[in-house]
């Protein structure tokens, strides 16, 4: 892969000043991270609550809350549907619509670009309280803008089709991230390599895969990583649907607001937060596996399979 | 020619669906605040300005917006000036495990953003005498936004050639001289990227500034959309549409001002 | 390898500037401000509440600043009184109010819903008025005035831990305009649920496109408990929480579920996918003054703040002609708690002390007259509205027969909710039987479900009464 790497401390900072850099950073992480996060953890040992006689006098109960939250059939639910939710809008829907984009645009210029970059980049940094009513005034049964465009009047978009609204609606939400990572991404691509692919008869999809894929391997990495943590803990559908229809868009992070706000159920959480933690670990851990596991086959392919 | 103009064709076709998709759920922002009676609708609207006048009215309104820029600008400065310092110097300098360590971080930044960490946050900053304070926001916001922004940077900073700073060296710059002279101007728009995209996250931000403020002169714009509503919990259509359009106003600013001056994509161009 | 087409360090400095100067200013800006804004001199006291000028509840607010400080600082002159607004969410405000109670922090006087004392009092957070006060508490002239079911508000494990600010009943409110069309009487009063249902049935055929609405499932949240499931269940003849133990799948809560089953188990009698919606509740309001809803259960709230015809979320301008208002029927006569006909339930927002406070007794000088008659009164400034007070409602209510008819009628009959840190989760279960059987499952496999999880909330079946 022809990127530059860092040799060892080009810039001649040496031990001492490396640590003068990082330290102002580390030192409010460790204040307002770390601290909060392992406090957030060891809560979630406890039966602490907000109120009540359990906020008085907590007591650990050790693993009981993972327990409860595993076996809870209402847990279990939210966990697809949070599984279906990161699938569906982060990984298929930003990354892929993203990367679509990105590519599209890689050869385009003037107004149209601009306006294409510009709407995808406006819904990415509007507010998310903001957002929420757009999306509600879009969607809504009786005077949605939806229906009265596609003449379906009294259709219930957030009630038959709960998840797919909130994951088209992340859609919408998060593809600017993953469209300017991928955008920065594919400079990294010769376009002599591509015209030359071109010209020896393959096809798009080749492209991608023997040209294209082996030069972003690292960026797919670096912007799957991020956008699913960050679907992982997204509070913005609550906005839209607040976890309903009976539960059937409470994904995760609604639900833990609901245990740990709405019911006070600190402990449990707390707990359930930091399952979140493990599961994004877990993804985390198969991202790597699946891209360092082709990274050896397609360079290989790459190498042999396509003139450079 | 012919699959190539197939090709054209559809990626056009592609590209006003984008289009169409992308602009479609803001057409309310853009009806709703000039409408004599607004609802969830997007219509044409019955022009009035008298929206406006009634959130002007609102005592908290235009303070709010305020607000939000000390508290959205403040974290957004301190999350890049810190990022960009530890990332550089970690994209520099070996340090073992340092990728593991910064996921960790990135996955800790996940708890304590959520509902769960209210408690700690809440007692921490009680504790450092942070309550009710724009600097208790701007620290606790920026706790969370930081291992993100230096996780992206140090991707920048890996990809921007190291043979300038070495050639800087020689002739005897300073690594605070060679950070600002030479990496910062080569990562510029992705800095920028950051700069907004934190400015963003703090925009729309609620819990964390709602129970870290008491007094609401301080209170930043997503808590007082908040207060938009009826003793039942109804919302007051005609505000919230129109301060939801004042209040996206800065973001949006900040957004077009960046992008013209410094260039709002990620990497510096830098093609290796 | 490109090279960049000039030398990134002959670039001009100053792009780099701004950012860092920023940092730098705000951090020094802000820092500045943690100081806290109390006089140097005389005592502060301070008020909050979950309202806010321009927005929730913003005549609250207003009183507040405009009458009950300038009052009271005028018979102390030394004191400074200052108001800490909200206007959020209740579930966000009480959040926050915990929060400040437990790091023995936050204002001296502070709203809360009364359904909080007991929870927060078992947390710590509160401590009985007298303990606080001393003995200015039982002295107050005000005990005599509030009538001693309003006065339960304020009251957990038999301490007075608030002082009531006032209460609500719950009714059935009709479209007189629609039962006319289905030729039923201007003067309804449903004396069993039959009654209600017959009333449903007659406005389906009449073409009322929703007859009743029985707020149901989760995302109505409170309201399906307070409209719908706890007069219901008084109806049936029993309470959510009695004797220390709770109502599980007893017969009343399957005659309850039963009759949400009548109402949406296909009769068209309701509308299930409005009860599912995220702003349902608001929708019905919208629907009811606009003529499609013919029976709606609520509180009085809604006669004053949601049909009112001017400010009301959904105004009706004929409110006073059209909207007519019966008491809740047990389901059948004498089958209601206490062997009633008719039932209610009532809830209410107290004010109390922080029992942190650096001046208790003063606090409760001004707690004591922010429920003065003189500050009731201006409280209410024109708006009727059942106070706690009995001699202020006595003059007040005359204006509004609903409200009067409310305190007459309803109050007496009314129950109250079990202020206990459990309750919200208990809710919420019974939100979800309700929403079990309008999405289709019997009343006896919701209940069964319901008792389940109300075994695991209230720690087992010993707890469990039927």
């Amino acid at each position: 892969m022809a990127r530059p790497t860092s040799p060892a401390d080009a810039a001649g900072l040496g031990k001492g000043r490396a640590v003068a850099f990082v330290l102002p950073a580390v030192t409010l992480i460790a204040v307002f991270l770390i601290f909060p996060a392992l406090w957030t953890i060891y809560l979630g040992l406890t039966d602490y609550r907000l109120t009540g006689l359990a906020a008085a006098n907590p007591r650990i109960v050790g693993a009981d809350n993972y327990a409860g939250a595993l076996t809870d059939p209402r847990f279990q639910y939210s966990l697809w549907l949070t599984i279906a939710y990161v699938g569906g809008s982060a990984i298929i829907g930003q990354a892929g619509l993203g990367f679509a984009l990105a590519w599209i645009l890689r050869t385009r210029a003037g107004p149209v670009r601009r306006a294409v970059e510009g709407v995808v980049l406006l819904s990415w940094i509007l507010p998310g309280t903001v957002v929420g009513f757009l999306w509600y005034a879009l969607l809504d049964r009786d005077d949605g803008t939806l229906n009265a465009l596609l003449n379906t009047p009294g259709f219930a978009w957030l009630l038959d089709h709960p998840l797919l609204s909130i994951i088209v609606f992340n859609v919408w939400r998060g593809t600017a991230f993953s469209m300017m990572l991928y955008g920065a991404a594919l400079e990294n691509v010769p376009p002599s390599h591509l015209e030359t692919a071109r010209l020896a008869g393959a096809s798009v999809p080749r492209q991608l895969r023997d040209v294209v894929l082996p030069r972003i391997r690292r960026h797919i990495l670096t912007n799957l990583l991020l956008i699913s943590m960050w679907t992982f803990n997204d509070f913005t559908p609550f906005v839209l649907t607040g976890g309903g229809p009976e539960g059937r868009s409470e994904i995760l992070p609604v639900y833990v607001y609901r245990v740990a706000l709405r019911d006070g159920q600190l402990g449990v959480g707390a707990a359930i937060s930091f399952l979140i933690l493990l599961i994004n670990l877990i993804v985390a851990l198969a991202y790597l596996r699946l891209l360092r596991g082709r990274s050896r086959y397609r360079d290989t392919a790459a190498a042999g399979g396509t003139p450079a | 020619m012919i699959r190539h103009t197939i090709g054209r064709l559809t990626a056009t076709l592609f590209i006003a669906v984008v289009l169409a998709f992308f602009t479609l759920p803001m057409l309310w922002l853009a009806s709703a605040p000039f409408d004599d009676t607004p609802a969830i609708t997007t219509s044409i609207p019955d022009f009035t300005l008298r929206n406006f006048a009634a959130i002007l009215d609102n005592p908290y309104a235009l303070g709010s917006i305020r607000n939000s820029l000390i508290q959205g600008g403040g974290a957004a400065a301190l999350v890049v000036v810190l990022a960009a310092l530890a990332a550089y110097a970690l994209s520099r300098v070996r340090v073992p495990g340092r990728d593991a360590l910064l996921y960790l971080l990135l996955l800790m930044s996940s708890v304590v953003t959520g509902t769960a960490a209210m408690v700690p946050i809440f007692e921490l900053a009680t504790r450092l005498d942070l309550i009710d304070t724009h600097l208790g926001v701007i620290l606790v916001v920026s706790g969370g936004l930081l291992p993100a922004a230096i996780f992206i940077l140090k991707d920048f900073m890996d990809e921007t050639p190291t043979s300038y700073e070495e050639s800087a060296r020689v002739f005897g710059a300073t690594p605070l001289q060679i950070l600002r002279h030479i990496v910062v101007p080569l990562v510029r728009p992705g800095l920028a990227t950051i700069a907004v995209w934190a400015m963003a996250s703090v925009w729309g931000g609620f819990l964390f500034q709602f129970i870290l403020l008491r007094d609401p002169a301080k209170a930043p714009g997503s808590v007082i959309l908040y207060t938009l509503y009826t003793e039942g919990g109804a919302p007051k259509l005609d505000l919230i549409s129109t301060f939801s359009l004042l209040y996206s106003l800065p973001v949006v600013a900040m957004y077009l001002f960046v992008s013209h001056r410094y260039g709002f994509r990620f990497h510096g161009g830098i093609k290796a | 390898m490109r090279l960049p087409t000039r030398h990134p360090w002959r670039r001009p400095v100053r792009h780099r500037g701004p950012a860092v100067t920023a940092a730098i200013a705000v951090l020094a800006l802000t820092s500045c401000g943690s100081g806290g804004n109390t006089p140097q001199d005389g005592i502060t006291l301070t008020i909050a509440a979950n309202s806010i000028e321009g927005g929730k509840n913003a005549e609250t607010a207003q009183w507040i600043k405009q009458w009950v400080i300038p009052e009271f600082e005028k018979t102390h002159p030394d004191v400074t009184v200052q108001f800490q607004p909200s206007g959020v969410d209740d579930e966000q405000y009480k959040t926050k109010i915990a929060l400040d109670l437990k790091s023995r922090t936050g204002a001296d006087v502070i709203d809360a819903d009364g359904i909080w004392v007991g929870e927060f009092a078992q947390a710590g957070y509160l401590k009985p008025l007298t303990e606080i006060g001393g003995a200015a508490v039982e002295q107050w002239e005000g005990w005599a005035r509030i009538p001693q079911a309003v006065q339960g508000l304020g009251i957990f494990d038999g301490k007075k831990y608030g002082l009531p600010q006032g209460t609500d009943g719950r009714v059935l409110f009709y479209n007189k305009t629609l039962f006319r069309k289905a030729g039923l009487p201007d003067n309804w009063q449903p004396t069993s649920w039959q009654a209600i249902i017959d009333a449903g049935t007659k406005l389906k055929a009449a073409g009322v496109p929703t007859p009743i609405q029985l707020n149901a499932g989760t995302a109505m949240g409170e309201a399906t408990t307070m409209q719908g499931v706890l007069p219901l269940l008084a109806g049936a003849g029993a309470e959510i929480y009695a004797g220390g133990k709770w109502t599980g799948d007893s017969q009343a809560m399957k005659d309850v579920l039963g009759l949400y089953r009548q109402i949406y188990g296909g009769s068209g009698l309701g509308d299930p996918k409005l009860q599912q919606e995220a702003k349902g509740r608001d929708k019905s309001f919208a629907q009811f003054a606009d003529g499609k809803i013919g029976i709606l259960a609520e509180s009085d709230y809604f006669w004053r703040a949601v049909v009112e015809p001017r400010t009301g979320v959904a105004p009706m301008r004929d409110r006073n002609e059209a909207v007519g208002y019966a008491r809740i029927p047990a389901r059948q006569p004498g089958a209601g708690i206490r062997g009633q006909d008719y039932v209610s339930m009532s809830g209410g927002a107290v004010r109390v002390l922080n029992p942190f406070s650096k001046n208790p007794k003063l606090a409760w000088d001004l707690l004591a007259f922010m429920h003065s008659p003189e500050a009731t009164k201006s409280q209410l400034a024109g708006q009727a509205r059942i106070s706690a007070r009995s001699d202020v409602n006595d003059q007040v209510l005359t204006v509004d027969p609903m409200l009067k008819y409310v305190a007459d009628e309803v109050l007496p009959i009314t129950a109250y909710r079990p202020g206990l840190a459990v309750y919200p989760q208990v809710s919420t279960a019974l939100q979800e039987a309700t929403a079990a059987v309008v999405s289709g499952k019997s009343p006896a496999e919701a209940a069964a479900a319901y008792r389940g999880k109300l075994e695991g909330l209230v720690g087992g079946a010993a707890n469990i009464a039927g």
